[in-house]
């Protein structure tokens, strides 16, 4: 990883980002926040928070004119780390807003987790990653989540987590990284998980000379 | 599986950790931040900072609190004590807290909750009830510190508020605050029956025993404050507890 690995963190809403924001410091990054589609275009690293409803972070993506920008970041393989609600933004959709598209990289749709369980799931799981895993390790990670995805879309490794069954708790491809859990909130298996994404984000490409004062763009 | 959790409390006054017994007698603890990020190396699953200032000019510096508790902890963070409105809850949010919690400001006004899960996520809006015991049986929800009763009964306030809005319960039951005997295991049981969100035990924690015993009659996690203050027992010593008793906890 280099000495100042900056990322931009998309403003999805308020609550949490100050805690996704000491995690990457943390980490050893420069984060900086932004809704901006210049900025979001040009990042060489990006974070995609998520908290609150599906249906509201999707109108937000669409007033701010990013789906088609992440889409297309997530399908080229660009360094990405979409957290929480972030992964389920991927998908094709969640049952907590029917009708909503989601930004369709993720062949599949997230869905409640059943009655016979405390709903939201609040804390730590043990997450296992598959065999095919580069950046996951098996540890425990702090979850907050009432939907989740049960079914791993093709051609991402998976790590999974049991709560009302088994779901998916992150998918990985390359340099793109989208966990169910908190990294964040994680402790020292989440901080040395958001160290290897840095790291890879690098080896992965997405160093670009022009990324330098992308994040210095007036929000939409 | 998901596992139990463990969290110590920081009661805070101007910006400092402080003890006592329901709120009276108050002694210096030492500084939040040193002792979140103590406690995280202990093994603690998740941290509650409540504010107990007595002026609104020490609440003023909760803010300042919490941003300072942030950058050193890697663990969830629980926010409480004097969020009013929207606008207080963002406030503690935008500082680095995860969850607020609301507790008078609730019972003054419901819709507060549904505002918050809509704006933060049921996730993030924490529902704080301080429960007394009634002498005819059952148990009544008190607010402003114990101070004022409701007369609304427990469980009933409790299963309104997740139908507003809130994702959790902090449960504190009144009448064992810093009595050192243990958790209230009755109210829990009533108010884990009554709702369907997690529920966090409060009140009365002095062994590692005690713990265990709200675990294992349904709280989803349980909160200490003195007992990890006075380094009676460490977060580890505890779910060595647990462990050897079959509770399912982070290690």
């Amino acid at each position: 990883m280099s000495a100042a690995a900056r990322v931009v963190v998309v403003r999805t809403g308020t609550a949490n980002l100050a805690s996704v924001l000491a995690g990457l410091r943390r980490a050893g990054a420069v984060p900086e926040v932004s809704d901006a589609r210049a900025a979001i275009v040009a990042a060489d690293r990006l974070v995609l928070p998520g908290v609150g409803a599906f249906g509201a972070a999707m109108e937000r993506l669409i007033a701010c004119e990013l789906v088609d920008v992440l889409a297309d970041r997530v399908r080229a393989g660009r360094p990405t780390l979409a957290v929480c609600l972030g992964l389920q933004l991927l998908g094709t959709g969640s049952a907590e807003s029917p009708g909503v598209a989601g930004l369709g990289v993720l062949a599949a749709g997230a869905t409640r987790f059943g009655a016979g369980v405390r709903v939201p799931q609040l804390g730590w799981n043990r997450v296992t990653p598959e065999p095919g895993c580069r950046l996951l390790t098996e540890g425990y990670a702090y979850f907050a989540n009432s939907y989740r995805l049960t079914a791993a879309p093709p051609g991402w490794s998976a790590a999974w987590a049991e709560y009302d069954g088994r779901f998916v708790a992150a998918l990985e491809r390359g340099p793109v990284l989208a966990c169910q859990f908190h990294p964040e909130l994680s402790g020292a298996w989440g901080l040395a998980l958001l160290r290897r994404w840095l790291a890879a984000a690098d080896v992965g490409g997405g160093r670009r000379a022009t990324g330098a004062d992308a994040g210095r763009v007036a929000p939409c | 599986m998901l596992t139990r959790r463990i969290i110590p409390c920081l009661d805070c006054r101007d910006g400092r950790v402080v003890k006592g017994v329901r709120f009276q007698g108050l002694r210096d603890a030492g500084s939040p931040a040193e002792l979140a990020a103590a406690y995280e190396a202990q093994g603690a699953d998740e941290l509650v900072l409540l504010d107990v200032s007595a002026t609104p000019e020490g609440r003023g510096t909760q803010v300042e609190t919490v941003r300072q508790v942030r950058a050193v902890l890697s663990i969830p963070l629980t926010v409480g004590g004097g969020v009013r409105d929207a606008d207080s809850a963002r406030a503690l949010l935008e500082a680095g807290a995860d969850k607020v919690a609301v507790n008078t400001a609730a019972v003054r006004e419901p819709e507060l909750l549904t505002r918050l899960a809509r704006e933060f996520g049921c996730q993030c809006t924490v529902l704080a009830v301080d429960a007394a015991r009634r002498a005819g049986g059952g148990w009544e929800v008190v607010v402003t510190s114990g101070r004022e009763r409701t007369g609304l009964d427990a469980g009933e306030w409790c299963s309104r508020g997740v139908a507003c809005g809130a994702g959790e319960i902090l449960l504190t039951s009144w009448d064992r605050d810093g009595t050192r005997a243990g958790y209230d295991l009755d109210l829990l049981r009533a108010v884990t029956r009554a709702v369907s969100v997690p529920v966090i035990a409060s009140g009365g924690a002095a062994s590692p025993e005690h713990l265990c015993d709200a675990l294992e009659a349904g709280a989803d996690a349980v909160l200490a404050a003195s007992i990890f203050h006075d380094a009676e027992y460490t977060v580890g010593d505890i779910k060595r507890a647990l462990v050897a008793r079959g509770v399912a906890v982070r290690t």
